[in-house]
């Protein structure tokens, strides 16, 4: 627990003190910066986003937003420590400071931006909710699905926008909701449902663990919006910064054409002020916020920059095989826009 | 009544910490304090940092519009009812499986339990291996293990297994027909109701009869026949006013007739499967607390078994079996919350789960969770407690 007024407390509040939630004016950026590592909430497991490889090391492009922000921080990206959550555990986790960082697929709303108590640090994925079916079907649109049963992932937009879909379009259906996106893939592969809906980018790589990943294909309908990001406590506004900042400066990096391979080459010879900017050549960026002046070039050399990132974990080089999309920079037809750094 | 010899010599008017009374309760004072102190301090904290992070606080949530669905609603639900209405849809599904549960795991454990005091070889020896495997595994294994093993190796709806074409059974559980009341069905509830008022009385004249003339009268065959004769010769006369809406597959499931969920009836078999295994010991401790001498003097004036077992054994047994059984059912109750493991709709699913992820109100929702749990398991300790009343040894 950090920042207590300890000269009240006797012994029984220790055992008491779990329901305690920690002193809001706690200073994230000196506790993390005095433990040397910061606790990050993921997933429980989805490729792509955050899902432990087969030796346990965590990977995906909610994972790589954590290690931004410890090599932004601490100028060592190993050290995170995961926290997998499921959906219904994240925001409490978040809330009571369990994690300091919420990164896990989680979609930016007007409930959870405003009466949670948590700030959204930005967008590292846009995204749109879809419906995956079994191709023996024969269903064609999300129109035709009246009657079907539908697995769900619990506590999710999802769920809502499910609801909301099949009122409009006068449909029935029936839903089954599970804790976990594994669990409902699962139902959808077992026969428990005809639908399997989420997030059109989690659909794909769901559909990579069913039995039969040919056997399947995604509706053509996005039935939302989805702009999934990190999340941090309210009331923290240099921590916010630093993870809106991390990921701005991913963006950044990528339109300025800095990337892991060139970093070096760029920071000894800055071929413009933005890049020099950037990388802590010119201006005290690092230390407005209260961290090193080099903390984009961490970023960036150990981790790598938004287009880098986005092709290893869910792009082309990776088994999810998306494209860019609206996930591209402004600059190349996308929404991904960053403010600059100056 | 005070005897001579207690009486003390007079005290002389020591320090006041020698007095054990007052000593006593200036403890219980510092206790309370600090207690208080310390609570005092978590709420305040806790208040202060829901405040400083605008989390907003208060039951008002429970009014706003819910917008999801719930597969089971016992009650008319929709995604436009509000969050207060998902709290009693939860709260209802506990209550569903949560007393099916209770009434087949006391069915189930009390055959078992008698069936391992069996005589015969084989009966005795089955039902120990059933109470030491459904025992000895954990209950979300073996929740998981129906669901995912049994439930889900189930056909899919079109190759559905079906019982007269008219009970199907998919891996979405078990469709059956759905009775709707035709007009004039009303006569037939209000015939059972005067048969089940009827049969009572009839037992309780039955009763006093036995106790002033010594005969006894065939209760329950009669009973049973009023019971069940009656409402079924009034459904007749009415003519028969009731329709079987048979299930059909139309598109992707069944349409029409009742479909319960598989979560339910995994849920369902693996709280009473493993909380039978519980009563079958506590039934066969209840019976051996009867001396063997009850049911010696049984057998020597030639009672038969079924009678023994039934009027003399089982009556006095019940005092040692209900209290033990009072927990036995509380903890079905309770562990029925392990619904949310594989999605069945229970309270802590729908509402500590979804409309608390939803509204992000953990504090007011979990306190009602944790209130609601408390407020049945009272309920059902206190309706054991009357039971078990009646069935003390009555001292004479």
């Amino acid at each position: 627990m950090r920042h207590k007024n300890k000269s009240l407390i006797v012994l029984p509040a220790a055992m008491l003190a779990a329901a305690a939630v920690t002193h809001v004016q706690a200073a994230t950026l000196d506790d993390v910066k005095s433990s040397g590592e910061f606790t990050c909430g993921v997933s429980t497991g989805l490729t792509g986003f955050s899902s432990p490889d087969e030796n346990g090391k965590w990977t995906g492009i909610d994972v790589e937003v954590c290690r931004a922000v410890a090599a932004a921080v601490l100028g060592d990206p190993e050290k995170v420590v995961f926290s997998p959550l499921t959906a219904k555990e994240r925001f409490t986790a978040l809330q009571s400071g369990e994690v300091d960082v919420l990164s896990r697929n989680t979609t930016w709303t007007a409930t959870r931006d405003n009466s949670l108590g948590l700030n959204f640090a930005g967008v590292n994925f846009y995204d749109g909710q879809g419906f995956l079916v079994r191709k023996d079907l024969g269903v064609k649109s999300a129109t035709e699905l009246g009657g079907a049963s539908v697995c769900v992932q619990s506590g999710t937009t999802t769920e809502l926008n499910l609801a909301d879909y099949f009122k409009s379009h006068d449909m029935q259906f029936q839903q089954v909701a599970f804790d976990t996106s594994d669990q409902s893939a699962q139902g959808f592969d077992s026969g428990r449902c005809d639908v399997l809906t989420s997030d059109s980018s989690q659909l794909a790589a769901l559909r990579l663990q069913l039995a039969d990943p040919k056997g399947v294909e995604i509706l053509p309908e996005r039935i939302s919006k989805e702009p999934l990001g990190p999340v941090v406590r309210q009331g923290d506004d240099q921590w916010f910064n630093i993870v809106k900042w991390t990921l701005f400066a991913m963006l950044d990096a990528e339109e300025l054409g800095v990337t892991s391979d060139n970093v070096d080459e760029m920071r000894d010879n800055p071929p413009n002020p933005d890049v020099a900017r950037l990388l802590g050549k010119d201006g005290a960026f690092g230390e407005q916020m209260g961290i090193s002046n080099d903390w984009a070039y961490n970023v960036v050399k150990m981790v790598g920059n938004y287009g880098e990132v986005f092709e290893r974990t869910v792009g082309m080089d990776s088994p999810m095989e998306l494209e860019r999309g609206i996930n591209a920079l402004w600059t190349e037809g996308g929404i991904q826009y960053a403010p600059p750094v100056r | 009544m005070l005897r001579p010899s207690t009486t003390l010599p007079r005290r002389g008017r020591g320090p006041l910490w020698r007095n054990p009374a007052v000593r006593a309760l200036i403890i219980q004072a510092v206790l309370f304090l600090v207690l208080a102190i310390v609570v005092g301090y978590l709420v305040h904290n806790t208040l202060l940092n829901l405040e400083a992070r605008g989390i907003h606080t208060g039951f008002g949530f429970l009014e706003g519009r819910a917008g999801f669905a719930i597969p089971q609603t016992l009650v008319e639900y929709t995604s436009d009812s509000t969050y207060g209405k998902t709290f009693v849809i939860g709260l209802l599904n506990t209550l569903l499986v949560s007393a099916l549960g209770i009434v087949a795991a006391t069915i189930i454990g009390f055959m078992v339990g008698i069936a391992r005091l069996s005589p015969n070889w084989l009966l005795a020896r089955l039902a120990t291996i059933y109470v030491e495997t459904f025992r000895n595994i954990p209950l979300l294994v073996q929740i998981l293990f129906w669901y995912y093993a049994v439930l889900r190796a189930l056909p899919s709806p079109r190759q559905s297994l079906s019982l007269f074409d008219a009970f199907f059974f998919n891996v979405r559980g078990m469709v059956m027909p759905d009775p709707q009341p035709l007009d004039g069905f009303s006569a037939t509830p209000w015939a059972l109701l005067l048969a089940v008022v009827g049969a009572i009385l009839f037992g309780l004249f039955a009763k006093r009869r036995q106790a002033s003339t010594g005969q006894a009268l065939p209760v329950y065959w009669i009973g049973a026949c009023l019971v069940i004769g009656v409402p079924l010769i009034v459904f007749l006369v009415t003519g028969s006013p009731l329709e079987w809406v048979m299930p059909k597959m139309t598109g992707f499931n069944f349409r029409g007739g009742i479909n319960i969920l598989p979560e339910l009836l995994a849920l369902w078999l693996a709280l009473s499967i493993y909380t039978a295994a519980f009563i079958a010991e506590i039934v066969r401790s209840g019976i051996l607390s009867v001396s063997h001498g009850q049911t010696e003097a049984a057998r020597s004036l030639s009672l038969p078994e079924a009678i023994t077992l039934r009027k003399i054994v089982i009556p006095q047994a019940m005092r040692v079996i209900i209290p033990q059984m009072t927990s036995q059912y509380l903890n079905l109750i309770k562990n029925s919350s392990l619904a949310t493991a594989i999605g069945y709709p229970d309270l802590v699913a729908v509402f500590a789960g979804t409309t608390l992820n939803q509204t992000g109100q953990a504090i007011e929702i979990i306190a009602m969770t944790m209130a609601v749990y408390l407020v049945i398991s009272l309920t059902v300790s206190f309706l054991m407690n009357l039971y078990n009343a009646r069935t003390l040894l009555k001292e004479r």
